[in-house]
């Protein structure tokens, strides 16, 4: 009887991580699908790894010290953003010139002192250790993001589109790269959770090219963009339960599973 | 300002990028209702100065408005990005956040069909591109238009009717404008008032008088050598 309870309980925990998960992924694939919607239209989705790479001394250090993996994360990227932020305005070199300046060096730092055993970890992310707090933190911050980057995005486009029209009709442009660069940040040091430094390009990346290839209008692309990630992200969990891959890589491979199923489809 | 007919003085004017000057003391007028055109070879700074005018760029001297409500629209290949984002002509709009009748209304007064609504700016020829950005241009009713070589990349008929199409609006809505352009029938079609610039102002004044053959030399070098002046018959 004893054992059978414990059975039922090991289910229910089991049951309650992959929910965790499914929601942890869900939100956090939509908001990075939406977002990499304008970091595609930036010609940014590469940026997404680079800034991926370079949480990497915050996640090393986060392991080391035992805090969360994405509070170092965010730590380490707001460091590298202000900076890049900066020496773009100093230089005006391109932000994916200095993004690689920023992020070799934060790669090279994190390895002289990142524990062999926390490798995989660091690299392809782990959801095994959820739990509700952190999930329910996850989410609301996912949201958060959702609607900082709704609040941008018309603005964002008109930029992308000309920035000297844009600048003609008054727009703040340092302003708006700005927060559009933290809400970049904020996504990263989110996808690092479910994908780890290593693929979090793909988690921009991706869904925005399968909503480009499905969408006839600006409101499709956007919002078809959160709903590839989404999608991506609650696939790749399910890949996850029943086949045993680890769940980054597994969200990957449904995103593109998506996309790939978007090239068939294409719309002009 | 103490000349209220006039909607900008330019005075002094100096543009350095990367340490190296683009425009070197360049002073002019624009009345209101009047049309400038810019003329200059490429790299004269002719982009440069509509950039600086509306404080794109930094510069040094005086650029003064008194018209409120100015507008630009830039060369077509600065606007390359319409490929890669799928905006339509609907989302083209919202960028400026105007109401279903108005954009009807606009589509309509440059001769595009309410039917182009929905479709991707992208898959727009170049001629319909152009009319849309001077109707998107115009929507908000501004009092001054800059434009920067409008008919770039469009063969003789399809630039006739964007001259038209601006002169048209220049008529009818007192507009004061300031064109860019290679275009010297242009000039004597459609200018008021005309500015050679290569880095620096090499002539200024109504066509007749600011067109010489000599300045159009000292402009073109020895590439220009006749030019029939339609106004003087």
């Amino acid at each position: 009887m004893a054992s059978g309870s414990n059975i039922i309980n090991t289910k229910e925990m089991v049951d309650e991580k992959i929910l965790l998960a499914i929601l942890m992924t869900t939100s956090i694939g939509a908001v990075a699908g939406y977002l990499g919607t304008l970091m595609l239209s930036k010609r940014m989705s590469l940026v997404g790894g680079p800034l991926g790479h370079l949480t990497l001394p915050g996640i090393t250090i986060a392991l080391l010290y035992g805090f969360d993996v994405s509070i170092g994360a965010f730590i380490m990227l707001t460091l590298a953003i202000i900076l890049i932020w900066l020496f773009e305005k100093r230089t005006k070199l391109p932000l994916e010139t200095l993004t690689a300046i920023v992020f070799t060096s934060s790669v090279a730092v994190a390895f002289l002192y990142l524990p062999d055993e926390e490798v995989e970890q660091a690299l392809i992310g782990d959801i095994s250790q959820l739990t509700l707090i952190t999930t329910t933190l996850s989410v609301l911050l996912s949201i958060a993001v959702f609607f900082l980057v709704k609040k941008i995005y018309k603005k964002m486009v008109f930029i992308t589109f000309s920035e000297d029209i844009a600048k003609s009709e008054k727009i703040n442009i340092d302003k708006y790269n700005l927060i559009y660069l933290i809400a970049v940040a904020l996504v990263i040091g989110l996808g690092i959770r479910i994908v780890g430094s290593l693929l979090t390009a793909a988690i921009v990346a991706i869904p925005a090219a399968t909503s480009r290839n499905l969408s006839i209008n600006l409101k499709q692309y956007a919002y078809g963009g959160a709903i590839a990630g989404g999608l991506a992200g609650l696939l790749g969990i399910v890949i996850f339960q029943h086949f045993s891959i680890s769940a980054g890589p597994a969200v990957i491979i449904s995103s593109t599973g998506l996309f790939l199923f978007s090239t068939v489809f294409k719309r002009t | 300002m103490e000349n209220n007919h006039l909607a900008l003085r330019v005075k002094n004017l100096t543009v350095e990028l990367n340490n190296q000057k683009i425009i070197e003391d360049l002073s002019f007028e624009v009345k209101k209702g009047e049309t400038l055109v810019v003329l200059g070879p490429n790299g004269a700074g002719k982009t440069t100065l509509l950039r600086a005018l509306l404080g794109i760029i930094p510069y040094k001297g005086e650029v003064i408005w008194s018209v409120k409500n100015t507008s630009y629209l830039p060369p077509n290949e600065l606007m390359q990005r319409k490929e890669i984002l799928p905006l339509t002509v609907e989302d083209f709009y919202s960028l400026k956040e105007i109401g279903k009748e108005k954009i009807f209304q606009s589509l309509k007064s440059v001769g595009l069909e309410e039917s182009l609504f929905k479709k991707r700016i992208a898959n727009l020829s170049t001629g319909q591109f152009q009319r849309l950005g001077i109707a998107w241009s115009l929507v908000d009713n501004p009092d001054t238009l800059l434009f920067d070589e409008p008919t770039s990349g469009i063969d003789i008929g399809g630039t006739e009717t964007i001259y038209s199409l601006l002169h048209e609006f220049w008529e009818k809505q007192k507009l004061t404008i300031i064109l860019v352009t290679h275009d010297l029938s242009v000039v004597w079609e459609h200018a008021d008032n005309v500015i050679c610039l290569n880095k620096t102002g090499l002539c200024y004044g109504t066509p007749s008088v600011a067109l010489t053959t000599e300045n159009l030399k000292q402009l073109y070098g020895v590439g220009v050598k006749y030019y029939k002046h339609k106004r003087d018959g």
